[in-house]
């Protein structure tokens, strides 16, 4: 089943990562197995934050393969080798759980070539790059996710989150949503449905040499669209494209440095509510989790069949 | 057996394109001797005064908590009850078979008004997915928007959205009647049966899709039509009843429903068996 959610907030920033700790907890009945979060935060933007993983999370009802911590630890230590034949500098990092770190990095070159480097490691999966986004998942829900990373304290101006029930593919970090939108930066991609043409689709775009870390049909929407954009294609052109591009039933969020999106496929069977003022934009597949946020009364709606929308910050 | 209407009003339903339409009121009164129809009461269902009234505030209350409150208050006598901040929760007013005046302030979630016959109903905000699925007998008004599959498998009563309305309403419609005053979705009428639908906006694109009887109106521009749903000609009978409906739905009192589209199904798809148990009996 799965739920999503998403807000954007329009010429301010706001706490973000509490807010849609609120959405998605709302959200758990929809998505008990892994929560995931994409935040837009007030980073100073000097500096790339990758979030990466060096191992999975084996606990919690996990089907991943128990590892010793030691590996963990002998992978992180290529995954810095990289970096420094890549010319990269870390100016900050951060261990935030056996599994996962947090650096902040100067780099300058192609992310693609960047991004090659680093996964060549075994099992080391980027889960973001970008100047703002924060790209967390993990087993359990929203409420246990953000305690453990501490994102209640994440200000920012917008984000998506998802709840997964795990259906076509594992328990598992490399499975949950949001997906990052690899090779751009600060791209990221949340999804509630199910892709028919994941396989057709997967192959011609791995022929133009794009990358899946996972089996999951919803990582296609974010190298689906991280192509059409490296063609030139706007997020909203790409996104568009995508409703005849994708075979299956499916709502989707997308979210960039600067705006937050929304598809709906054309026959609108999946879920969406939407509320929409001068000042905010707030989404889920129920409408609790926006009222989760906004308690007093509000005019909400669900969007159309095949309709397309894209907010800016 | 089961005292269907007169012939006189059989032939207006006929005119209408609806000839097998000719249940109204409470449909298990078919079931039983008409004559106590009036008297009628399912199990546990309450005998309640509408003019005692009072509030029930629900936002610290799951929906079986909830339900149950409406439940004991019925119980009480309560005829008049409003529910104060419902947040969107799912399934709240479900399962209320006897008459009651129930007032939302606020909007439902997913299944509102789910499996109702009799109460009348008034939601001052939004519904969710499914709202009065499988409603037997009662009017539901929805101030604002609704979901998806908004009135699925009703058998009954008159459901209505003064805004726009999701995909599929309408959705294996057996009877009753569905009127939105904005826009509708895709697949609207998607498998309806009988009952009609009325849209004052928009629709968008497959309506009617394997509608295998009832009728639809639309005010304005239509997607597409879906498989063996075709246009059909408005009459007077059509004309009168869609006045009268929009006066009872407090919307479109000036809308022009003589320049409405009427769509029926073509039939051509047509291999099911229209009629009731109780009038399948009547007809051997």
């Amino acid at each position: 089943m799965c739920g999503i959610a998403g807000l954007i907030h329009r010429g301010k920033s706001s706490n973000v990562g509490e807010e849609l700790q609120s959405m998605l907890q709302a959200l758990k009945h929809r998505g008990p197995d892994s929560t995931g979060y994409a935040l837009y935060a007030n980073n100073d933007g000097q500096n790339f934050i990758m979030r990466f993983k060096v191992g999975e999370n084996v606990g919690e009802g996990s089907t991943s393969v128990n590892e010793d911590v030691s590996v963990y630890n002998e992978r992180k230590k290529l995954v810095d080798k990289n970096l420094s034949e890549l010319g990269a500098t870390i100016v900050k990092e951060e261990q935030l759980t056996p599994y996962s770190y947090r650096y902040e990095i100067k780099y300058d070159k192609d992310l693609m070539d960047f991004s090659k480097k680093i996964e060549s490691v075994e099992m080391v999966e980027i889960l973001s790059i970008g100047k703002s986004l924060e790209l967390i998942k993990d087993l359990g829900d929203a409420k246990t996710v953000s305690d453990r990373y501490s994102l209640d304290k994440v200000q920012g101006t917008h984000g998506i989150g998802h709840a997964r029930m795990a259906t076509e593919s594992g328990v598992d970090i490399k499975s949950a949503h949001p997906f990052w939108g690899y090779p751009f930066a600060d791209v990221s991609v949340v999804h509630n449905g199910q892709l028919t043409n994941y396989w057709n689709n997967r192959r011609a775009l791995e022929n133009k040499g794009m990358r899946f870390m996972s089996e999951c049909d919803s990582e296609l929407i974010a190298v689906f669209l991280a192509e059409k954009m490296r063609n030139g294609a706007t997020l909203e052109e790409g996104m568009k494209e995508s409703l005849t591009g994708l075979d299956g039933v499916f709502t989707y969020f997308v979210a960039t440095k600067d705006s937050l999106g929304m598809a709906k496929d054309t026959m609108a069977a999946k879920p969406l509510v939407l509320y929409e003022s001068d000042d905010l934009v707030a989404m889920g597949s129920e409408e609790i989790a926006i009222r989760s946020i906004l308690p007093q009364e509000i005019t909400t709606y669900d969007p159309f069949d095949g309709e397309v929308k894209v907010w800016q910050i | 057996m089961a005292n269907l209407k007169t012939t006189e009003k059989k032939t207006k339903a006929q005119s209408m394109g609806m000839h097998t339409e000719v249940l109204t009121g409470k449909t298990q009164q078919k079931f039983f001797n008409p004559d106590e129809g009036e008297n009628f009461f399912y199990w546990g269902t309450h005998d309640v005064d509408f003019n005692k009234r009072t509030e029930l505030d629900v936002k610290d209350l799951d929906c079986k908590e909830a339900n149950k409150k409406i439940d004991m208050l019925m119980s009480e006598g309560f005829g008049t009850i409003v529910i104060k901040n419902p947040q969107g929760k799912h399934s709240l007013g479900v399962g209320i078979l006897n008459k009651l005046n129930l007032i939302f302030e606020g909007s439902l979630g997913y299944f509102g008004v789910g499996s109702i016959d009799g109460p009348i109903v008034r939601v001052n905000g939004r519904v969710g997915w499914s709202c009065a699925e499988n409603m037997m007998a009662g009017k539901v008004v929805i101030e604002k928007n609704a979901g998806s599959c908004f009135g699925a498998a009703i058998r009954g009563g008159d459901l209505i959205c003064k805004g726009s309305v999701g995909a599929r309403t309408g959705i294996d419609q057996k009877g009753g009647s569905i009127i939105v005053g904005g826009d509708a979705g895709a697949f609207t009428g998607f498998m309806m049966q009988r009952g009609r639908i009325v849209i004052l906006g928009d629709v968008g694109i497959n309506l009617g899709d394997s509608m295998y009887d009832g009728t639809i109106y639309v005010g304005g521009k239509i997607g597409s039509f879906g498989s063996d749903a075709v246009e059909s000609p408005m009459t007077k009978n059509d004309i009168d009843w869609l006045k009268r409906k929009l006066k009872v739905a407090e919307i479109g009192e000036n809308f022009d429903v003589s320049k409405m589209t009427k769509i029926v199904a073509g039939k051509k798809l047509w291999n099911y068996d229209a009629l009731e148990p109780t009038e399948k009996k009547g007809a051997i």
